[in-house]
């Protein structure tokens, strides 16, 4: 058991320090939440300033463009990135975080070529077309329909909590193309232009207010064959290569960030006189346990991953059933520290507070993870 | 960064894994529970022998030379067998108390205001005087306790000695602030891990094996998520423990604790659901693991002292 970090590690932290301190200051100011053209041209522009510095794709493999970072390094550069308060991944996180990968694993070397370098360069935003109305935490029930017509799919049905969907120039999309076969086998995976005629997005007002999501509705959409990455009906295991994929680093950043908005919170408390009350100021110190529990959790994923053990699925739905409901529970206690300003929809806390309710919904929901760590790790029989 | 467990620790926990289940298996922890109150000399001096109370200690002084991390490991398997005895008094009293590293002798230490095994043992380290039996809630564990020390050497109450008792509790590495030494407190944590990792396991072996209306209860999901609630406190839990054990940081140490206490007393609980009826009787050893996992939860450097330390970190500037 060790935590102490390797001097080429400490080197490549300290590096990617220096760089951070020095860019950071340059940058335009952050867009309105529900700008969406502005947060993409933010958000791309800061994936060029990495792709220049060389931190693009660092986790990918050096073959899909990438710098073949070891886990330990990506999580040092998702701690030190979040600590120097640098813009998150944003409008790039489906590209950068599943569908690069999954094409970079399962795709053509045509595929990559046209896929991969655009994505690295900040020059082309992915959305994810998985979810559907009648299929949400049971994906595999999906029902958009894709049929041949010569060298393309013809698609038709709708897709729901498509995030980044009105400023997405490609869609990851997984379609039906066999419904005779069991409900895994007969699904697809294919890239979608989100310019095709067919395709409609309309936003979809969340309870956070600004429009986090859209609905997707495809009608006769056409999507070349050549678009297809893996065999036509080998979807869902093109999909289930890449979804575990990234369980051990995915909420580095976020560990990291609450920890930082506890001891924010902890000082506001100090100022408006809510520390001196004992249940409050306990409560506040055993977040601190579970967030310092949570990042430990983290590093012992990532070591583990690290030991060449191969995809980190046990770890994953541990950690997200935890992390999940303790950043609820942190907003629930900045809520009492911060009084009146607990509804004001200008107070950052707020809105925060509001889009945290999807973290035990989104990716699975906690009673999910909980049938996915009983029946998969702990081995109980498979219930209903 | 290898926070993993090394292949020398892997032994080592194996090791002390099928020490304890030859000597301390369910036929002697039932003959332990029909004669309370007793200590197996036998068995602590075959502990002592294998290294389990000098595992800190220097090889210069006898010990076996290891750190934290090790006897966390160590400590972690004996919660698992509920292994009765005052072990973190007498692996701490190791290189200060004669006899305690070879275990000829048993060492126990005054806790706030509980002594733990105070009858068998040959040296207590604090100031017992005053001290009176009780009927202990934990068959496994007998207990007197001094009156009006209730609050002695509770660390948020300042570094100033706070009672008759300062200044003799247990001395271990890293004594902070007059208080509970820090030490004492992560192999606590350790051993309520150990607690909380074997009751998840019992609570899914029930629940693969028994049935109702007609299918294994496990099949339940109301079964199945308690049982997933069990695992999680457990692994986070352990990710906290083993890094404070890494870190030996007062409040990694603290976070520890209580994650630990959760863990076990909780999941000792959830267990106890999952047995049904049978979780309610004596026969089943359900209730010593939930009567161990709340006595250690009385001990010092418990919840309340743990969030104050934590609460402190946050505004110290470093959280």
């Amino acid at each position: 058991m060790d935590l102490s970090y390797t001097p080429e590690e400490e080197d490549f932290r300290a590096r990617l320090r220096e760089w951070l301190a020095k860019v950071l200051p340059g940058l335009p100011p952050k867009p309105a939440p529900d700008d969406w053209p502005g947060r993409r041209a933010y958000d791309l522009g800061w994936q060029r300033m990495l792709y220049d510095a060389g931190y693009a794709g660092l986790h990918w493999p050096v073959d899909a463009g990438g710098r073949g970072a070891s886990p330990t390094q990506h999580l040092i550069f998702l701690e030190e990135t979040e600590r120097a308060g640098a813009p998150y991944v944003g409008a790039g996180f489906v590209g950068l975080l599943h569908a690069g990968p999954t094409i970079a694993a399962e795709g053509t070397p045509g595929q990559r070529a046209r896929w991969l370098p655009p994505i690295l360069r900040g020059e082309e935003v992915w959305c994810q077309g998985f979810s559907e109305p009648e299929a949400g935490s049971d994906l595999a029930s999906l029902r958009t329909r894709a049929w041949r017509d010569g060298d393309d799919y013809v698609v038709s049905g709708s897709k729901i909590w498509t995030s980044h969907a009105e400023v997405a120039d490609w869609c990851e999309l997984l379609v039906r193309t066999d419904p005779g076969a069991p409900k895994h086998r007969g699904i697809t995976w294919l890239a979608m232009p989100m310019d095709a005629p067919g395709v409609t997005v309309r936003p979809l007002r969340t309870l956070a207010g600004p429009a986090e999501f859209a609905e997707v509705f495809l009608d006769e959409v056409r999507v070349p064959v050549a678009h297809r990455v893996g065999e036509e009906n080998d979807g869902w295991r093109v999909t289930m290569v890449t979804l575990s994929f990234e369980r051990g680093t995915a909420f580095v950043g976020e560990v990291v960030a609450c920890r930082r908005l506890l001891g924010e919170l902890a000082r506001a408390a100090r100022r408006n006189g809510h520390w001196d009350d004992p249940v409050l100021r306990r409560r506040l110190g055993r977040l601190n346990a579970e967030f310092r529990a949570l990042w430990r959790l983290t590093q012992w994923n990532v070591s583990e991953a690290e030991r060449g053990r191969g995809v980190p699925g046990v770890g994953g739905s541990v950690f997200k059933l935890r992390y999940s409901h303790a950043r609820q529970e942190l907003y629930d206690a900045a809520a009492d520290v911060l009084g009146a300003a607990a509804l004001d929809l200008d107070s950052p806390w707020v809105l925060d507070r509001l889009s945290s309710l999807s973290y035990t919904i989104a990716a699975g929901t906690s009673q999910i993870q909980r049938n996915i760590v009983a029946e998969r790790i702990l081995g109980l029989p498979k219930g209903r | 960064m290898r926070f993993q467990l090394t292949d020398d620790q892997r032994a080592l926990r194996d090791g002390v894994r099928q020490l304890l289940a030859r000597r301390f298996g369910p036929e002697e922890l039932r003959a332990a529970v029909a004669a309370p109150g007793a200590l197996d000399r036998a068995l602590w001096r075959e502990l002592g022998e294998a290294g389990f109370f000098a595992l800190r200690l220097p090889e210069a002084d006898g010990g076996v030379g290891l750190g934290l991390p090790e006897a966390v490991l160590a400590f972690e398997e004996a919660g698992r067998v509920l292994l009765p005895g005052p072990l973190v008094a007498t692996h701490l009293a190791a290189g200060t108390v004669a006899g305690a590293a070879t275990g000829e002798t048993v060492v126990t230490a005054v806790d706030g205001a509980l002594v733990e095994w105070l009858a068998e043992a040959d040296v207590v380290r604090g100031d017992a005087a005053g001290a009176v039996p009780m009927r202990s809630l934990d068959p496994l564990t007998p207990l007197h306790r001094l009156p009006g020390r209730e609050k002695a050497g509770r660390w948020w109450e300042g570094a100033r000695p706070s009672g008759p008792g300062e200044g003799v509790r247990p001395s271990g590495a890293g004594e902070a602030g007059g208080g509970t030494d820090p030490v004492a407190v992560l192999l606590t944590a350790a051993e309520q891990l150990g607690t909380a990792a074997r009751v998840c396991e019992l609570a899914v072996q029930h629940a693969r094996a028994r049935e109702q209306f007609g299918r294994p209860v496990g099949a339940f999901q109301a079964v199945q998520h308690l049982c997933a609630d069990m695992l999680v406190r457990a692994e986070t839990a352990r990710a906290a423990v083993y890094a404070a054990a890494v870190t030996a940081d007062p409040v990694d140490i603290a976070a520890a604790r209580l994650l630990a206490d959760e863990a076990a007393v909780r999941g000792t609980r959830d267990c106890l659901q999952v047995h049904g009826g049978m979780g309610f009787t004596w026969e089943s050893e359900v209730h010593l693991h939930l009567k161990r996992a709340w006595t250690r939860s009385h001990r010092g450097g418990g919840v309340t002292e743990s969030e104050e330390l934590l609460a402190a970190d946050l505004t110290a500037g470093t959280g």
